[in-house]
């Protein structure tokens, strides 16, 4: 799973039928310090999230399918969680 | 899933028979402010997209279940037109479109 922020939002009138009804999030990979990881990819919504929420993303396919709640789907990256707080620990990374 | 671009079409006259009747066609990557990023790749198409349309497209395993209950052997599908994004700091970004011309 990756950390990431959402930075914006497709709109899309055809689609995969799987995809309908499900926000289509553009993320932004992040890396610990904030700075961006790799190039920002698309993610269905699973948890109702906005643009600049920091969150919580699997580059998955079967987690992604059943977190949307659609199983024998093309989804490969979903947004799972709300991200509040990375705690590292001091003197083990 | 990730933002691409069609930028062109894959003829292939033979090729595995569970591959037969799908389009094929050739996708550019594009990064969030919609410039072109990494190289071109090609993927099976499940939306009928045309030349200079964006698109999003799935990559692994879940390509070939877009064409359910075929099972091509994919591994990057098209399964979405993108119309605009809308993006937090920026005016919605509309597409670089270029006169549709459709295979």
């Amino acid at each position: 799973m990756l950390i990431a922020r959402v930075i914006g939002e497709l709109v899309a009138t055809y689609k995969h039928p799987s995809h309908e009804g499900c926000k289509i999030l553009l993320v932004q990979p992040l890396n610990l310090d904030g700075s961006n990881r790799g190039d920002a990819v698309v993610a269905l919504d699973a948890v109702d999230a906005g643009v600049g929420d920091q969150v919580l993303v699997t580059t998955e396919g079967f987690s992604a399918m059943t977190a949307v709640g659609r199983t024998q789907s093309p989804i490969d990256m979903a947004v799972i969680g709300f991200i509040d707080h990375v705690e590292l620990v001091p003197g083990v990374s | 899933m990730q933002l691409g671009r069609v930028v062109g079409c894959v003829w292939a006259t033979v090729k595995n028979a569970n591959l037969e009747g799908y389009r094929l066609l050739l996708v550019q990557p594009l990064a969030a402010d919609l410039r072109d990023t990494g190289k071109r790749l090609v993927c099976t198409d499940w939306t009928g997209a045309g030349a200079g349309e964006m698109i999003y497209w799935v990559r692994g395993r879940e390509a070939s279940i877009a064409f359910l209950p075929g099972q091509p052997a994919s591994d990057a599908t098209i399964v979405g037109i993108v119309d605009s994004v809308h993006r937090a700091a920026n005016k919605p970004a509309k597409p670089a479109r270029q006169p549709a011309e459709r295979h």
